[in-house]
């Protein structure tokens, strides 16, 4: 039977937890305070690649506050090292790591030694005094260096510093290319960066050892995924072992990992039998946090002078840094570009190749919308170009080569699989609200007075919400599942226990919204109880926008249970038939008479305190569980398009973005609030990582911007307001029919820029290549312009 | 420790005596010292602006200001302003234009749009966001922190 869908599923409901979080009442992992806590600070490399020759702790040992000093020697006994394997790619390297260096540094920041104190004062105090022999090694810092004959190799276990290679092939794309009337050719860069969440990455962890118990609060996405590698890794009874994760201030992706730091603490608790503190300062958190992009992407696209696509081959050159990302290893970010670039066309001869090696550079790995910016941004900066070369328009071009609704459903040929995408929709609803000619003319004019604007737009899609096929064969425990445990109170009132986690995009009022509109209840009768591993059910977190789907789902078919126990106990109660009967804002309704009987809270309070008076297999349960995973399908695939107006100094290089839209589809809208809020964030971090972050490094490998005063971020001055508007196409695969929302801002937002940037700068001969757009790149390519015109 | 200096001073309306050493920033003092965690810190560079409380009634970074350097003043934090109720109406527009999304920027974000408001009580747009472009925001992408303002001076 079809679950009826009703309000507030789709209504713009506002979040219960903000209130808390405006009057200043979060509670964030450094908020926790336990007796006898201890702070954790640690020593770090200061060199991109050395060998710890010895570290001396003799003086730091007697300073005030200092409790214990641990090196990677200490805490082998306790702690077990890894590797960040994935069975879909067995012949990847995944060189071991451990929670302090042993004998080498392969990035500037990587941990070496840490002290425990009574302050974190103290601690960092203590942390000067420690004198390690650093022997420096030469280092790599970028591809080329790494794949030389003669590099210094990083981990001495491989060969070279080669860790993965790949390729996906669809027809022939090399004789589509020869073929093809216009081949446009370019070769991008996109620098490497960061999440950058406000609230730095944080632990608290306890461990009691009379009960060999460990208590960790975290900054984390995935409790569940945290509780089962601190068990194996630690050797410790899973069971014992329970992850909390209070508010999370920011996460993007860069929270849903291992950290070595984070271990470390983990393991200082266990030797030292009471909770230690560690909070990563900014510093730390540029050297250490998860990093991501640095690749380039060489990139050829072939036309038939009819403007049909022909082929499209590209080449994805990307690193690692010093180690692989733990557990689900650095190999995605790389892996999407082959998979998604160009997706949203017909596309019948497609090869990309992939290459990823180690650097002395810290961790690379999923951050926000993994690897689908640079995808949709290559792909749609080559279809301006082609449309240039063909002397058509570019908005057409796009047109004529979409898939359309008769190609659906299909494999990709990057090997995904659509379901039902609608670009033709999207892009039709972007120029309902935007009106190119209008925007075209002001163009003109505005040229004419020195200033010029352009316009982009980024077709992109969209991959939410991964099936448990990726994980599970990869050999990761990994849940791509939700089980939901609803109960209902004797007051009527329910809770929901789900292993999905809210960082703040409000996935746990999306929740309660499904399970308020299936039983019929208010909103405020029901609270969402998340991101604990021992009180929610095993499930996975909240990353790669798989709250919706998965949680969405399993949470409505817990409901849907729920309310059938409660409507068969009213149909026996009432002696009417449960099939014409409805609960409606609490209240038990006859449907057919139009009458209004019991509440909830009354069969509640029958069901838990007066069983007797139903019959024994009546299906009365105010526990209920679901489970949901997807079956045989890798992503629920969303899409949209993204158009950028942009204004470009061409004497400063400075950009100021205009005008931004997003036409996005992510099948059902649970609420619309709250997706509109994640799309613009999303667009906002795209702008940035458009315009302004970008990690520097000096030649011996030192990071030269790590403060917030040398890393640029957007900040409200310059960011523009973002329109969004949403064409619904529901997944068939499950009731709901939600698809994940999270990626799509960032997703889109770098290649509408950069589209825009370069329609700007298209009088003058300039198109840039190299992300992010800053000043002096734009002054530069101007210059080469105008000498290459000079030279004319 | 000896070296430690005494000061009185008063935050959010109550009379507060401590001992601090002088190295201690003023956001580290109101969170660990005296429990109110609402104040954030997220560089301790004073650019993020999330540490952002009222010093004598002037805008000031936590972790810029030294505890040792508020001996006489008068603090007030996002506890003490949200008990006043002088924030509520921002804070209902913040609430319902999901003028947040981590909550970790909004205390100060909040005692920042305040400020403005006070000054300013009829801000344009670009006011707002020039106002706000001291404290850094993820999450949002600031548009529903300009509209809440926007809406707040309404």
């Amino acid at each position: 039977m079809k679950t009826v869908l009703r309000a507030p599923i789709g209504a713009a409901v506002p979040r219960d937890r903000a209130k808390r979080l405006l009057a200043g009442r979060g509670r964030f992992v450094d908020d926790i305070h336990l007796p006898r806590m201890v702070h954790m600070a640690f020593v770090r490399s200061p060199h991109a690649h050395a060998r710890i020759a010895g570290i001396d702790t003799s003086a730091a040992a007697t300073m005030p506050g200092v409790i214990r000093i641990v090196t990677a020697a200490d805490l082998a006994a306790v702690v077990s090292p890894w590797r960040p394997t994935h069975n879909r790619f067995p012949t990847m390297a995944a060189p071991e790591q451990s929670a302090l260096a042993t004998d080498t540094a392969r990035f500037q920041g990587e941990a070496v030694a840490a002290v425990v104190a009574s302050t974190r004062a103290q601690a960092e105090d203590a942390c000067e005094a420690i004198i390690v022999d650093w022997e420096p090694l030469e280092q790599v810092g970028d591809l080329a260096s790494a794949l030389a004959v003669d590099a210094p190799r990083i981990h001495k276990e491989m060969a070279s510093n080669l860790a993965f290679e790949s390729e996906v092939a669809t027809g022939d794309a090399e004789v589509a290319l020869a073929r093809a009337d216009v081949v446009i050719e370019r070769t991008f860069r996109f620098h490497r960066h960061t999440g950058v969440s406000l609230e730095t990455r944080g632990i608290l962890a306890d461990y009691d050892p009379s009960e060999q118990r460990l208590t960790v609060h975290q900054s984390h996405q995935t409790p569940h995924q945290q509780q089962d590698l601190y068990a194996r890794l630690l050797g410790l009874p899973e069971h014992k072992v329970r992850v909390v994760c209070p508010d999370v201030g920011g996460a993007f992706g860069l929270k849903h990992h291992l950290y070595p730091d984070e271990l470390a603490a983990c393991a200082a608790a266990v030797l030292l039998g009471r909770p230690v503190k560690f909070i990563a300062d900014r510093l730390e958190s540029f050297l250490s946090d998860i990093h991501c992009r640095d690749h380039e992407v060489h990139a050829r696209m072939g036309f038939a002078n009819d403007g049909t696509i022909v082929g499209l081959a590209i080449e994805d050159r990307f690193n690692a840094g010093a180690y692989g990302q733990y557990p689900r290893s650095s190999i995605a970010e790389g892996n999407q570009i082959t998979r998604l670039t160009g997706a949203p066309y017909r596309m019948a001869h497609y090869n990309a190749k992939l290459k990823m090696a180690f650097l002395n550079r810290g961790v690379l790995g999923h951050i926000r919308a993994v690897g689908h910016p640079i995808a949709a941004a290559v792909a749609e900066a080559l279809i301006d170009l082609g449309a240039r070369k063909l002397n058509c328009d570019a908005l057409a071009l796009r047109r004529q080569n979409y898939l359309a609704d008769a190609d659906f459903p299909l494999t990709s040929a990057g090997g995904v699989a659509f379901e039902k995408l609608s670009f033709m929709q999207c892009l039709d609803k972007a120029l309902s609200l935007v009106d190119v000619d209008q925007v075209r003319r002001e163009q003109a004019d505005l040229r004419a007075k020195g200033i010029h604007r352009g316009i982009g737009f980024n077709t992109f899609v969209e991959l939410t919400a991964i099936g448990p096929e990726y994980y599970g064969e990869g050999g990761q425990h990994i849940s791509a599942q939700e089980t939901c445990l609803l109960r209902m109170e004797a007051s009527g009132q329910v809770r929901i226990h789900i292993g999905t986690t809210d960082q703040g995009q409000g996935i746990d009022t999306g929740i309660q919204q499904v399970v308020a509109g299936v039983l019929g209840i208010p909103l405020d009768d029901i609270e969402v109880i998340s991101g604990d591993s021992a009180l929610s059910p095993m499930g996975g977190g909240s990353w790669g926008s798989r709250g919706a789907a998965l949680g969405g789902e399993v949470a409505m078919q817990a409901a849907r249970t729920l309310r059938t126990n409660l409507l068969s106990m009213a149909g026996f109660l009432l002696q009417k038939s449960a099939n014409d009967l409805d609960v409606i804002d609490g209240v038990v309704v006859d449907t057919v008479r139009g009458s209004r009987h019991m509440t909830v809270a009354e069969l509640a309070k029958i069901g838990h305190f007066r069983p007797y008076t139903l019959p024994p297999d009546l299906p009365s349960d105010l526990t209920v569980t679901a489970r949901y995973g997807s079956r045989d399908r890798m992503f629920l695939a969303g899409n949209g398009i993204q158009v950028a107006i942009v204004d470009v100094d061409i004497r400063t290089g400075f950009v100021q973005p205009v005008r931004h839209l997003v036409v996005h589809d992510c099948g059902r809208v649970l609420n619309p609030l709250l997706v509109r809020e994640q799309i613009r964030g999303g667009v906002v971090q795209g702008i940035g990582t458009a315009l302004y972050e970008e990690f520097r490094y000096a030649d011996n490998g030192a990071l030269l911007n790590a403060s917030f005063a040398d890393y640029l971020v957007p900040m409200a001055g310059e960011m523009p307001d973002i329109e969004v508007a949403h064409i619904e196409t529901p997944t068939e695969t499950s009731e709901l029919g939600a698809k994940g929302a999270g990626e799509a801002g960032l997703a889109g937002a770098v290649g509408a820029i950069l589209n825009a940037v370069n329609d700007a700068l298209a009088p003058i001969g300039v198109f840039m290549t190299e992300v992010p757009l800053t000043p002096p790149r734009i002054l530069a390519a101007i210059d080469r312009a105008q000498m290459d015109a000079s030279k004319v | 420790m000896s070296d430690d200096t005494p000061i009185v001073l008063t935050v959010n309306g109550e009379a507060v005596r401590a001992r601090v050493p002088a190295r201690l920033n003023l956001a580290d003092f109101l969170r660990q010292d005296l429990g109110l965690t609402g104040t954030h810190v997220g560089c301790e560079h004073g650019v993020c602006g999330a540490c952002t409380v009222l010093v004598d009634g002037k805008l000031a970074r936590g972790c810029l200001m030294l505890a040792i350097q508020c001996d006489g003043a008068c603090i007030e934090t996002i506890e003490g302003a949200d008990a006043s109720g002088r924030l509520a109406k921002l804070q209902q527009a913040f609430h319902r234009r999901n003028a947040l999304q981590c909550g970790f920027c909004t205390p100060a974000m909040l005692l920042t749009a305040a400020e403005l408001l006070r000054g300013n009580p009829k801000p344009t747009r670009e006011e707002v966001r020039d106002w706000i472009s001291g404290n850094f925001c993820r999450c949002t992408g600031y548009q529903s922190i300009v509209d809440a303002v926007m809406e707040a001076a309404s």
